[in-house]
């Protein structure tokens, strides 16, 4: 369990760490890097899977299981779209990898 | 247990990285790759987490979701995009909202102890995600043309604002009294505040409403990740949450818009226009 002032700070940290790392975004990468964000709060599929790992009773389970399906589809199809997106490029950057 | 705690510490530093690289063209594609790492080692750490049951439940909801979502990612068209990015937002925002009603229910018959911070940013995660889930399937529907009509009515906003006021009311109050029947309406009640705040914001004005989304419930997954106490969740929802935020401000600055103007003027805006 974390602590009331850890998470605090943790919170504090990572809201300056997410406004710093994409302080220089351009134009054209706004849409990739919405995908690419979404993707990453698919991190919600470990929380889902948590909750349901300890939920008891029929409610709970459903409520968990609709949790992991969601949080798996936020997962790969933020990867999959993100990863199709930023394919385009590499064509546009003349193989720049 | 130390090597799971190292593995989400990995997954942390994965994603931030990976974001880092994504807001430069030349690196962005391999900061995708960066962060799918940290996904699959996060989940994958996961079932080794102690006192976990229903494996079999978790393993078929992971296939069914995973499933879903790759085919239809990888059928969608280019141009589609950002209605798909809108639907798995929602998604993620309904996952978040799913982790706060597994623990409220706890929380409401006893079986976990009450805690006044956990329950507070559970509630808060709830509503936030709840939000997000049904707003950012409205935004799906409109880009998709499931739904062309912007619907507008006398007092909406007004009336918008006394549904959230009651909103904040009913999770203070079910801090005070934990209930199930008040959680399920809590629930219902979030839903359709998205979908109303939703429906008055025309198709143009889309991307940036999904980006806010995309804010929102990377804030609610960092409140999750404090009930559910995992920090990688914190960490990743929070950054997300922040850049999200300075993301939603960029585009409406590219379109010479206030965000503020997207959401709420969206009807002297149209009677000017037109």
């Amino acid at each position: 369990m974390i602590e009331g002032f850890t998470a605090l700070y943790i919170f504090m940290l990572a809201a300056f760490t997410g406004y710093e790392v994409i302080s220089r975004v351009p134009v054209i990468l706004h849409t990739p890097l919405m995908s690419g964000s979404n993707f990453v709060h698919g991190i919600v599929l470990v929380g889902a899977m948590i909750a349901l790992g300890h939920a008891e009773g029929t409610t709970e389970q459903i409520v968990g299981f609709i949790g992991v399906i969601l949080a798996a589809g936020n997962a790969v199809g933020g990867y999959v779209v993100t990863e199709r997106m930023l394919e385009m490029f590499k064509s546009s950057k003349g193989g720049a990898k | 247990v130390p090597i799971i705690e190292a593995v989400y510490f990995a997954a942390a530093l994965l994603f931030i990285l990976g974001l880092r690289k994504m807001s430069s063209p030349v690196t962005a594609r391999g900061g995708i790759v960066w962060a799918g790492i940290g996904m699959v080692i996060a989940t994958l750490v996961t079932f080794l987490t102690p006192h976990m049951s229903n494996f079999i439940l978790m393993i078929l909801a992971i296939a069914i979701g995973s499933t879903l979502a790759w085919v239809t990612a990888k059928k969608v068209a280019m141009t589609d995009m950002p209605q798909m990015i809108a639907l798995y937002n929602g998604m993620g925002g309904g996952a978040a909202a799913a982790i706060a009603g597994v623990e409220l229910s706890k929380f409401s018959q006893g079986t976990l102890d009450s805690n006044l911070t956990v329950q507070t940013l559970a509630v808060a995660g709830a509503l936030i995600g709840s939000i997000a889930f049904s707003g950012s399937l409205i935004a799906f529907a409109k880009l998709q043309g499931w739904m062309k009509r912007t619907v507008r009515y006398p007092h909406q906003q007004l009336i918008n604002l006394i549904l959230f006021a009651g909103l904040v009311l009913l999770g203070i109050i079910n801090l005070i009294v934990p209930n199930p029947y008040l959680v399920i309406i809590f629930f219902v009640l979030a839903v359709i505040f998205g979908i109303l705040m939703t429906l008055p914001i025309g198709g143009a004005d889309m991307p940036v409403v999904i980006s806010l989304f995309n804010a929102l419930t990377g804030l609610a997954v960092g409140f999750e990740g404090f009930v559910i106490g995992n920090a990688a969740m914190i960490i990743a929802g929070t950054v997300v949450g922040a850049s999200g935020t300075l993301l939603t401000q960029l585009m409406a600055k590219a379109m010479n818009r206030p965000i503020s103007n997207v959401l709420f003027k969206s009807f002297g805006e149209t009677a000017s226009a037109g």
